[in-house]
C-alpha cells in the first residue's frame, strides 16, 4: 500500500471511528425516528435528507454472533474471533467481540463499543466489549 | 405479451479447474446450449451474462462482449453483477425483453472462475458482496454472515446443527447421479457434525464449495419456437425480484429473507400459481441455513418449520416437495455468476424428463428456481412450467 493510499480516509466512516474512540459514538437520526449509520445523506427508511447526529446509547445487546475460523486474509492472524450483531437502540451494528473468550459470547450479552485493532493488518476494527 | 420458452440449456461440469478461463468455460456451456436448442447463433438478439468476481479472479472486466465472442454470437452483450444472483438477474431481464417483444432469442448465462484464488482469496472475493465499511472491516466473511443468520434462527425458532446436517446429506445424495456435480459422494450426518468449523455454528460441510463453471440457456419467444418447430416444452411463466438493505444488521429480520419472499410472491403472481402448485424447487443453498430460509420465503414451508423439513424427509427426492434435486449449490457446486442460470437449466431438465433425477418428479408440471445475492439483499425467483 502506498503512502497516499494509507492516508486516504473514508469520509463519514473514519470520522465515526474517531468519535467512537473518544467515547462519542453516534448514529444518524431522521425526524421520523429512524436511525441509520454513516456515511449517509438520505434516510433509507423514509427518504428525508435532514439527518442529524445523535448519541448512540452507551450499551448494546448482542442479538446474534458467530466465531469465525476461516477469515479473509485481512484477519488471518486474528482468527478465531467472534463477530456479532448488537442492538444499540435505534441502530444495529456489526462488530468483533473482544475482551471475552470466544466460547463465552452469547446472545443477550451486554456490550459497549470499543474500537480495536486487527492483529493482522494493524487497521482499526469496530469492536464490542462486555460491560 | 409473448410466452418465454427454454429452447436449450448447457452446463460445464462444476468443480475444480483453476487453469480454465471463464471465456473457455462459457464457450463450452454455450456450445451445449445451442446444440440442445437447435437455434442458430445468427438468430441471437442479445447476450445477458452474469459474473461476480471477474476483476479479482482473472483481472477481467467488461466481460459481456468477450463472452459473446467466446460463444460465437454477433449481438450486443451486457454483464450483470448482482453478487451470487448475477445470472438470476440476467435471466429475469431476458424474460422481460422477450415478453415485451424487444427480442426473440436471447442467450443468457454466466460463469465464474474461483478456485485459482485459493480459499483465502475466494473468501475475500466473496466477502465484497457485503457492506465493506460496516461488515467486512469488522471481520465478517460470507460464511460468517450466514452463521449470524443461523444463530439468530436457532434463537428465534429453535433447531440445531444436526437439523442443518440433514440438508447437506440430502443434497449430496441428490448429486450422486448428476455427472455435472462437483461432489458425487454420499455423506453422513456425523460427517457434517464432525467437520472443521468455518464460522460457528456452520462447518465445512454446511458450506458450498468454491467452484469453477458456467451455465448457458437459450430463451426464445413462443412465436419463434413455434415458427421454427423447436422442441421446447418448458416455459418460464413467472419472474420476480426482491431487494433488501445491504448490511445484515440493517434488516428488520435476521432470520428471514424478505427479498426472497417478495421475489417469490411476485413470480407466483406473475405465473398465476401459488406455493401449493409447486412440485419441486432448486433453491440457493450456499449454506445449509440458506436452504431453510429459502423454502420458508417461498412459502413451501411455514416460517420456523423449514429447519426440520430435510430431517423429516419432506424435501428429500421422494418427499412431498423435493428441494435441490441437482445437488444444490452444496453438492453441485457454486460458481457464483453461473448459479442462477444453472438452476434454470436443472429445473428445465427435471421438467422435461432429461435429468438423472427426473424419475422423482415424473408427474411434475411446475418447478421453481430461487437465486440469492449476498445475505439475500438481492433475490430472483423464476417459475417454470410444462407448456400444454
Ligand atoms: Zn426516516
Amino acid at each position: 500500500m502506498s503512502d497516499t493510499e494509507s492516508e486516504t480516509r473514508d469520509a463519514g466512516f473514519d470520522e465515526w471511528l474517531d468519535a467512537a474512540e473518544e467515547g462519542a459514538a453516534y448514529y444518524l437520526a431522521c425526524p421520523n425516528d429512524h436511525g441509520s449509520l454513516p456515511p449517509r445523506r438520505v434516510c433509507p427508511d423514509c427518504g428525508v435528507t435532514d439527518l442529524e447526529e445523535a448519541s448512540l446509547p452507551e450499551t448494546g445487546e448482542i442479538r446474534t454472533f458467530t466465531v469465525t475460523h476461516v477469515p479473509t486474509p485481512a484477519f488471518e492472524e486474528d482468527a478465531p474471533y467472534a463477530t456479532a450483531v448488537a442492538d444499540f437502540g435505534p441502530v444495529r451494528i456489526t462488530g468483533q467481540v473482544v475482551g471475552i473468550d470466544t466460547e463465552d459470547v452469547e446472545s443477550g450479552l451486554e456490550v459497549e463499543i470499543e474500537v480495536t485493532v486487527s492483529e493482522t493488518t494493524g487497521e482499526r476494527v469496530l469492536g464490542f466489549s462486555p460491560v | 405479451m409473448s410466452d418465454v420458452r427454454v429452447a436449450g440449456v448447457g452446463l460445464t461440469p462444476f468443480g475444480n479447474a483453476p487453469e480454465r478461463t471463464s471465456r473457455d468455460l462459457f464457450a463450452e456451456a454455450s456450445i451445449a446450449a445451442f446444440e440442445d436448442s437447435g437455434v442458430p447463433r445468427d438468430d441471437v438478439d442479445a447476450l445477458l451474462y452474469g459474473n461476480f468476481m471477474g476483476e479479482l479472479s482473472e483481472h477481467q472486466g467488461h466481460q459481456g462482449p468477450l463472452m459473446a465472442e467466446a460463444a460465437g454470437v454477433q449481438a450486443p452483450a451486457t454483464r450483470y453483477e448482482s453478487a451470487c444472483a448475477s445470472s438470476g438477474a440476467a435471466v429475469r431481464d431476458a424474460v422481460m425483453r422477450i415478453r415485451n417483444g424487444e427480442d426473440d432469442v436471447i442467450l443468457v448465462g454466466g460463469a465464474e472462475r474461483m478456485t485459482n484464488l485459493g480459499t483465502a482469496g475466494a473468501t475475500e472475493a466473496l466477502a465484497i458482496a457485503a457492506d465493506d465499511l460496516w461488515e467486512v472491516r469488522a471481520g465478517m466473511t460470507f460464511p460468517g454472515a450466514y452463521a449470524l443468520m443461523a444463530q439468530a434462527y436457532f434463537d428465534e425458532y429453535g433447531g440445531e446443527h444436526e437439523d442443518l446436517a440433514h440438508i447437506a446429506v440430502k443434497n449430496h445424495e441428490n448429486a450422486l447421479n448428476n455427472e455435472k456435480a462437483q461432489y458425487q459422494s454420499a455423506i453422513e450426518v456425523s460427517d457434517v457434525l464432525e467437520a472443521p468449523q468455518v464460522s460457528s455454528p456452520l462447518g465445512l460441510y454446511d458450506s458450498c464449495p468454491i467452484s469453477d463453471g458456467a451455465a448457458a440457456v437459450v430463451l426464445t419467444s413462443e412465436d419463434y419456437a413455434e415458427e421454427h418447430g423447436l422442441e421446447a416444452p418448458v416455459s418460464i411463466s413467472g419472474t420476480g425480484q426482491g431487494g433488501d438493505r445491504m448490511a445484515l444488521h440493517d434488516r428488520e429480520y435476521l432470520a428471514r429473507s424478505p427479498a426472497a419472499r417478495a421475489a417469490g410472491d411476485e413470480a407466483y403472481a406473475d405465473a398465476g400459481v401459488d406455493a401449493a402448485d409447486v412440485d419441486f424447487a432448486e433453491v440457493h443453498d450456499c449454506f445449509t441455513i440458506a436452504e431453510v430460509l429459502a423454502i420458508e420465503s417461498l412459502d413451501l414451508f411455514p416460517v420456523g418449520e423449514g429447519i426440520s423439513a430435510a430431517r423429516d424427509g419432506r424435501t428429500t427426492a421422494d418427499g412431498e416437495t423435493p428441494i435441490n434435486l441437482s445437488g444444490g449449490l452444496k453438492a453441485k457446486g457454486h460458481p457464483v455468476g453461473a448459479t442462477g442460470a444453472s438452476q434454470i437449466a436443472e429445473v428445465t431438465k427435471l421438467l422435461s424428463g432429461n435429468h438423472p433425477n427426473s424419475e422423482f418428479v415424473a408427474d411434475a408440471t411446475t418447478g421453481v428456481a430461487h437465486n440469492a445475492g449476498g445475505t439475500v439483499a438481492s433475490a430472483t425467483v423464476h417459475v417454470l412450467e410444462v407448456t400444454e
